[in-house]
């Protein structure tokens, strides 16, 4: 066990270096001047403040330079500051905005999950009849609405006609569960419809090829209820494509809420992403980039460990 | 129906519909066994014994299957009983064991817990009292460490300790009826004793009611009160196990018999295998289905099915025109013979069934060389 987790830590930290690198690169080759940005239409005017400003950010550097430097920083936790809010350090955004992100996050896959895996066992246990053939429909209807329609429905439904939640706005989950539920759960139950249909198609499919296995004939002939062979005893094994696509989909979230931030008016970190984009702050866009990255990272390799979790088998290796 | 049988099977038929056509897996089977008995199923691989057990039990569980005739348990018929009332009869009152070991138990699920599961399901057990009572059950199977066992997965035992499991697990709740679908064909060939003689004392100890299934007539000779041999989804001989034995009737069962090696063979003998394949169960060949392949076969086998009829000796039933050691038999043998039927020439020793000889003979080669 501890060498299969110092052969991942190894892998891990090989996977953050190229990923820090490539992002580095990429907002490095974005056209236009940083420096411009930072200095707005004073800068083009003067000459002289740009390369001050150039020198000052390190601009004139190769970009190899700039990436060990930068990285020597990141790794004390010095993500560097954004070149347009000057004096405000990447790390604090990504602090501030991450909570919210993450909770949107998370509160999706928990409400796809708790749809998804009674739709999925029940399609599979009822294959090609009608509540397969229903929840199928329904899994291929929620995929196919993309989450803002979904995130405008809702708000027409809840907010405009029955005006049980407000319609955009956040309250942190400081200021109290039940105010920052009000404000999180439509965000959250949009992004999850997606999440839902998927998770649903696989442990359906899975849970198909669960089913004619001999363990389940065998668990049938020990006079156990459907029910119980269905959660108890096929459930589980029927979980590891679910469990590789919802560490792939929780990486994905936390950078593709951006639509049901904008939407929702929602301070998160992907609403800001998009802000640092179009003003060209590449310190913000690289440190949220990169952050999202190891999260990423991070979380695939809990779900390669998790695996073990599930099945003993794979603990062996 | 004798009021002392446990189950009377009476003109069992399961078919299957394919997208190629109707299986008919098993046709027309009837049977009886007293409490306390044991039943072989003998046959080839497709002959119908896994179906039948299978069927008798209630556990078809595939699309497209449709069971007819009567299942008699205790008197109760349980072709008309509801899912519901079957689980409260299966794993409780009758249990299979199933041929492999290695898929029949649940992978990423402890030892323990499938083998309380059913027993806290059925028999209400405390789940301190369920351990307790799996552990002397892997004891009597002749497990060592069995409390150690009950915290290992499937994949950390080997397969005769699996089947072990399996066997312990069928025997948790006290069934009454014990189907043993080939228990041993996946096991290799040192263990293969050991699991039957555990089952064979266990059944004995408990005075269970069982069906052994497999392929191997060796391994119901001393274990088992009858045997039924199956071709083609039909029981093609029956008889008390010494009956059958001392003077078989059927062609087929001679054939099984006849492709166990011995150990007075000389050196160099050929293996003796039955010539040709069991039977496309879609389109089964008319009148005797093991005509095909049947060194005694007339013309009469190609057009009319034989019924099973009893013979001399009491329990004795086969379904052939042309019985082993009748003189229609030698008869035919002789004619076959100088006919130069490939099936009877291998059967003779003067062919050998050769690769070649091993694959499906068509009906009308057989003509040919008639």
């Amino acid at each position: 066990m501890a060498r299969v987790l110092g052969t991942r830590l190894l892998r891990l930290v090989a996977t953050l270096f190229a990923v820090t690198f490539l992002s580095f690169l990429m907002t490095a080759l974005l056209p236009g001047d940083p420096a411009v940005a930072v200095l707005g239409v004073e800068g083009v005017q003067n000459e002289e403040l740009l390369l001050e400003v150039r020198e000052e950010l390190g601009l004139n550097d190769p970009i190899p330079v700039r990436y060990v430097n930068w990285l020597g920083r990141a790794v004390t936790g010095d993500l560097g500051e954004s070149y347009i809010n000057r004096g405000v350090p990447v790390a604090q955004t990504i602090q501030e905005r991450i909570p919210v992100t993450a909770q949107l996050a998370v509160m999706a896959i928990i409400i796809a999950l708790v749809l998804a895996i009674p739709l999925g066992v029940l399609g599979a246990y009822k294959e090609s009849r009608w509540p397969d053939t229903a929840s199928s429909a329904f899994a291929q209807i929620a995929l196919s609405v993309p989450n803002f329609i979904t995130g405008i429905f809702l708000i027409w439904l809840f907010s405009v006609t029955l005006r049980w939640l407000p319609a955009s706005n956040w309250n942190r989950l400081g200021n109290g569960v039940v105010d920052n539920l009000k404000t999180s759960i439509m965000p959250a139950t949009a992004l999850a419809m997606t999440q839902m249909a998927i998770f649903s198609r696989l442990v359906r499919s899975d849970m198909i090829a669960t089913l004619q296995e001999n363990f389940v004939l065998a668990a049938k002939a020990k006079g156990l209820t459907d029910r119980f062979i269905l959660l108890r005893h096929a459930l589980r094994p029927s979980s590891l494509s679910l469990m590789t696509i919802l560490g792939i989909n929780f990486g994905a979230l936390l950078g593709g809420t951006v639509v049901i931030e904008t939407l929702f008016a929602i301070p998160g970190l992907g609403f800001r992403l998009i802000n640092a984009i179009s003003q060209r702050d590449i310190m913000v866009i690289q440190g949220i980039t990169v952050f999202i990255a190891v999260v990423y990272v991070v979380i695939n390799t809990v779900v390669d460990l998790l695996y073990a979790a599930v099945d003993p088998r794979i603990r062996r290796s | 129906m004798a009021s002392n049988d446990l189950l009377t099977v009476q003109h069992l038929s399961t078919t299957f519909e394919t997208p190629a056509g109707s299986v008919k897996a098993v046709d027309d089977v009837s049977l009886s066994l007293k409490a306390g008995s044991t039943m072989g199923l003998v046959g080839e691989s497709g002959s119908g014994k896994t179906v039948l057990s299978r069927s008798i039990m209630r556990l078809i569980t595939a699309g497209g299957a449709t069971t007819t005739g009567s299942v008699l348990y205790r008197g109760e018929e349980l072709l008309t009983k509801s899912s519901k009332e079957m689980q409260a009869l299966w794993g409780a009152e009758m249990a299979m064991v199933f041929q492999d070991p290695m898929t029949s138990l649940n992978p990423v699920v402890r030892i323990g817990r499938q083998m309380i599961e059913h027993v806290q399901h059925h028999l209400g057990l405390s789940k301190a009292d369920a351990v307790d009572a799996a552990v002397s059950l892997l004891r009597s199977a002749q497990i060592p460490e069995a409390e150690a066992r009950l915290q290992a997965y499937p994949h950390e035992l080997s397969g005769g300790m699996r089947q072990r499991v399996c066997i312990a697990i069928a025997l948790a709740c006290g069934p009454n009826m014990l189907f043993a679908d080939e228990p041993t064909t996946a096991l290799d060939v040192t263990v293969q004793h050991q699991i039957l003689n555990l089952l064979a004392e266990q059944q004995r100890e408990r005075n269970m009611t069982m069906i052994l299934v497999t392929h191997d007539l060796g391994v119901v000779a001393g274990r088992t009160d009858e045997i039924a041999v199956m071709y083609a989804g039909r029981i093609v001989e029956k008889a008390p196990t010494d009956t059958l034995f001392a003077s078989m009737r059927h062609p087929y069962t001679e054939a099984l018999l006849r492709a166990i090696p011995k150990i007075d063979d000389p050196k160099q003998t050929k293996l003796s295998a039955i010539i040709g394949r069991p039977p496309d169960l879609i389109n089964p060949p008319s009148g005797c289905a093991f005509s095909p392949r049947c060194p005694y076969v007339q013309p009469k086998c190609r057009e009319e099915a034989p019924t099973l009829t009893p013979g001399e000796s009491a329990g004795h039933e086969f379904a052939c025109w042309n019985p082993v050691g009748s003189p229609e038999a030698e008869q035919a043998w002789q004619q076959n013979l100088e006919g130069g039927l490939l099936q009877t020439l291998a059967a003779a020793g003067k062919a050998t069934a050769t690769e070649e000889g091993a694959t499906p003979v068509p009906v009308a080669a057989n003509e040919a060389a008639q």
